[in-house]
């Protein structure tokens, strides 16, 4: 324990060797944030990143400095003693409610790979989601098991991303990731997936919410998916050389289920783009491309065009809307707005008409990545003084991806988790020269079970602050997601524009909206 | 085996890490077995790397795979 100078004081309360997962260790904060008395808490395991994250927080105290990376520390930051062991005692609770050892009464789980394959005989695919320091490790021993891996952990080194490709390529294996957020494989949704109908659309993305996005444009236009292969975000890099994307293509080409093929990701290095073009000849079948690209860049091709019968596309939508149309034999076309240019023009004069003097840029708060380059991309190409990067920097447009690997040590994606997003949220709508903020929402098997409900009280709460500082706050947002998945689009879509939020068709629409509306202020 | 066969395959899927995903699996009926991980060699990453390299898979702490 220390005492500071104020009435608060920092307990630590440490459980040797207790590993617990970063979704049991948010639930363990919310539990202890709940009690009376406690001003901010926090469980963490005891790496050294943690510790100078709770140091930094000023929640470290004696007990958690001694912790190892296997220990778990509960860090309370609290008005007395008793509200510090009453928040403890909560995570003692929440931790018998729910024991790592599975459910009461089921068999015990296996601790290692060796005892899940005898649990699942025949099992072939390993779905990795450890922190990053760990995942090389545990993928190098599913992949010599044998079985193909998806990992999802980021904070991967690349040089063991080829490590592990080249390996899993030597023994005819996937391995989708690092960094890869979701695939459907076979009609099996993993990680962060979409409940999409099965169909006749096959993908290969270097990108998580990228892909999310393609198929649920892909499902909302009445066609079906047949398969959705992750390959990582950094495939497409020269240092990667899309080992996995060359792979993805081959099969998805000598797939009977598979039509048409979709590629997406961001733009592949000069060296990985100039075999790009091969790997594409070869499909034998029509092919949408789209790399998601900023405005200084080329769309799709650049200086190696692909092969004649590949269609680029410009957005995420687009690249859907292209292969439902070249799967029903129809020539694709590109959208701007779903809706009228009258309805689009009364939407921007509603959201502009009340705003201040000196509200002029659009800030961007996004949790998928690849959703986030896309709105980044069709803000440059329309308007001036866009921050380049995805960390939040910038003194006018910006847009930050809390997806990115620096925002996620030690949390949760906010995707499943979106305090970070809340007070990035509440920090963007606070600052007096912002006129519009833009919002992902994302859905799907593993994200939040509400995510909209989970940003609307800090939506709600900006924009009434704004308000009473007599700014009007435009909030844009998407939703991308089907009614098929566990939150529903059409629910979570309502529950928005009940706030206000103007809910637009796709990511690109709702950029291409904000963009306009602060084309106006400038 | 060549990548393609996994797109023919039943998925029966070795959960490693967050349970969210083995939940949302299971609910599906797609087999699928948890893994009760714990971070290898102690949490030290560049020593759990290198017991992977070397084969092992042995939870020692516990003594049991």
């Amino acid at each position: 324990m220390s005492t500071g100078a104020t009435a608060m004081a920092s307990w630590n309360f440490v459980r040797k060797s207790f590993y617990q997962d970063s979704v049991t260790l948010m639930l363990l904060t919310r539990d202890m944030e709940a009690v009376p008395g406690v001003a901010r808490a926090a469980a963490m395991m005891g790496t050294p990143q943690n510790l100078v994250l709770l140091h930094d927080a000023g929640l470290l105290a004696a007990a958690g400095e001694a912790a190892g990376p296997t220990d778990l520390v509960i860090a309370v930051l609290a008005s007395s003693g008793a509200a510090a062991e009453a928040a403890r005692a909560a995570t003692e609770r929440a931790l018998t409610a729910r024991p790592a050892s599975g459910p009461p009464g089921a068999a015990p789980r296996p601790r290692t790979l060796a005892g899940a394959l005898r649990a699942l005989p025949g099992a072939n695919l390993a779905l990795i989601s450890v922190p990053g320091a760990y995942a090389g490790a545990e993928a190098l021993k599913a992949l010599r098991a044998g079985l193909h891996v998806m990992l999802f952990s980021d904070n991967v080194p690349v040089a063991t991303e080829v490590e592990l490709k080249t390996l899993a390529r030597e023994r005819g294996l996937f391995m989708m990731g690092p960094d890869c957020g979701t695939a459907i494989v076979g009609g099996v949704p993993l990680g962060f997936a979409n409940a999409v109908p099965r169909g006749r659309i096959g993908i290969a993305a270097a990108s998580g919410t990228g892909l999310q996005e393609v198929v649920c444009h892909i499902a909302a236009a009445g066609d079906g998916v047949s398969h959705a292969i992750g390959v990582g975000g950094r495939d497409l890099t020269d240092a990667v050389g899309g080992l996995m994307l060359e792979r993805a293509l081959a099969a998805l080409a000598s797939d009977p289920a598979t039509e048409v093929v979709c590629v997406i990701g961001k733009p592949p290095g000069p060296a990985t783009r100039a075999r790009l073009g091969d790997w594409l000849g070869r499909l034998g079948k029509p092919c949408v491309v789209n790399f998601v690209t900023r405005a200084a860049r080329p769309a799709g091709g650049g200086s190696t065009p692909p092969p004649a019968a590949t269609h680029v596309a410009a957005t995420l939508e687009d690249a859907a809307l292209a292969a439902v149309a070249l799967a029903r034999g129809k020539t694709p076309a590109p959208v701007e707005f779903t809706d009228p240019p009258g309805a689009i023009t009364r939407l921007v004069e509603d959201a502009e008409r009340r705003m201040r003097a000196g509200q002029r840029f659009v800030r961007g708060v996004y949790s998928g990545g690849t959703l986030a380059y896309e709105a980044l991309g069709l803000l440059e190409a329309r308007l001036a003084d866009v921050a380049p990067g995805l960390t939040g920097g910038g003194v006018a447009h910006r847009v930050v991806d809390l997806g990115e690997d620096v925002f996620t040590v030690g949390r949760p994606h906010p995707m499943i988790d979106g305090t970070v997003r809340r007070e990035w949220i509440e920090k963007e709508g606070a600052a007096a020269d912002t006129a519009v903020l833009l919002l992902d929402v994302v859905l799907g098997y593993g994200t939040h079970a509400d995510p909209a409900g989970e940003l609307l009280p800090a939506i709600v709460r900006t924009r009434r602050a704004a308000e009473s500082a007599g700014r009007h706050l435009a909030v844009v947002a998407s939703v991308c997601g089907t009614d098929g998945d566990p939150q529903g689009r059409s629910a979570q879509a309502a529950a928005l524009r009940g706030a206000g939020v103007v809910v637009m068709p796709s990511n690109a629409q709702a950029a291409r909206l904000a963009a306009l509306i602060a084309a106006r202020r400038a | 085996m060549e990548p393609g066969h996994l797109l023919a395959a039943e998925i029966r899927v070795v959960s490693i890490g967050l349970e969210l995903f083995a939940d949302a699996l299971g609910a599906r009926r797609v087999p699928v077995v948890h893994i009760d991980w714990r971070p290898p060699a102690g949490g030290e990453p560049r020593l759990a790397a290198l017991l992977a390299r070397a084969g092992d898979d042995v939870d020692v702490e516990r003594g049991r795979p």
